[in-house]
């Protein structure tokens, strides 16, 4: 669906928050299953892994916005494909953060 | 009336600064739903957009403020390692909810979902902020855009709840104590 405003800005918007979230499943797991990579996530020792992970997926999302946002400065998207694919993204950062999920796999 | 400087500090973590949060963005979620049923879609003064960006902006950074605060102060209180041979484990939360079978669940479970899934709920209203304010004449004339924004707020919404409500009942199991005492007021009688 084209509407008249150019809908790239958002969608980009979009995308990059549903990105964030599935990027903190990714480093809370990594960090969980890794030793040597819970290691490296210890970005403040009174904190833990915690602040590693918040961290990278926080610098991921706004990255993945900054770049987004101007790669789809005054266009439109194809909304379906970006609703979907967010969704995933979010159902799997959802999943990702789940202690029992990660204590499962 | 007293309480501990780490008492305070997470009362304003998860009261002020969550507690806040949450109900903020229960009412932006009535506010979706609400205009989803209006008659004719309203438009707003110039002043009045002014006090909704202000509203989404201080949202936003109620959000911010409460994940930070809990995750650089409150939780490293929280997560403190008890010196050896200690058997008073008050001032230690993590232990103590770990050494039994019973209160266990309220850190592998609780803790350990909430500390993570709490960062979701500021990204989705940052988000929701920039897109309300900067780009509402878009979201006016996409209801595919309308719904996508509606389901992060929703998100949100859950995953704010899901934080404080562990949050306040991991507090009542084992609270953060500690640290100086405040006096906020003296029996005159």
């Amino acid at each position: 669906m084209t509407s008249k405003r150019p809908n790239g800005p958002i969608a980009a918007a979009i995308l990059s928050a549903a990105i964030a979230c599935f990027t903190l499943g990714l480093t809370t797991i990594a960090s969980d299953k890794n030793k040597a990579i819970n290691k490296l996530m210890n970005f403040y020792p009174p904190s833990g892994a915690l602040t590693g992970e918040t961290t990278i997926a926080i610098l991921v999302w706004l990255a993945a916005w900054i770049i987004l946002a101007r790669v789809w400065r005054n266009t439109s998207r194809a909304l379906t494909p970006i609703n979907i694919t967010s969704f995933t993204l979010l159902v799997l950062g959802l999943l990702l953060t789940f202690p029992p999920f990660i204590d499962a796999l | 009336m007293q309480l501990t400087v780490r008492e305070f500090l997470t009362a304003l973590h998860g009261i002020l600064f969550g507690g806040f949060f949450l109900m903020a963005i229960f009412g932006l979620v009535v506010e979706f739903i609400r205009s989803r049923h209006t008659a004719q879609p309203e438009s707003l003064t110039p002043r009045g957009r002014t006090l909704e960006a202000w509203f989404l902006i201080l949202m936003a950074t109620l959000g911010w403020l409460a994940v930070f605060t809990g995750t650089y102060i409150i939780y490293p209180w929280y997560r403190a390692k008890p010196p050896a041979n200690t058997s008073d484990l008050t001032a230690y939360p993590r232990t103590l909810l770990l050494s039994h079978a019973n209160t266990a669940a309220w850190h592998n479970l609780g803790m350990e979902w909430k500390e993570h899934i709490a960062f979701f709920a500021p990204i989705a209203i940052t988000m929701l902020a920039f897109v309300l304010i900067r780009h509402r004449a878009a979201l006016r004339e996409s209801a595919q855009l309308r719904r996508s924004i509606f389901a992060f707020a929703l998100l949100a919404l859950i995953s704010c709840g899901i934080a404080a409500g562990f949050g306040a009942m991991i507090n009542k199991a084992a609270p953060v104590i500690g640290g100086q005492t405040i006096t906020l007021m003296r029996n005159t009688q």
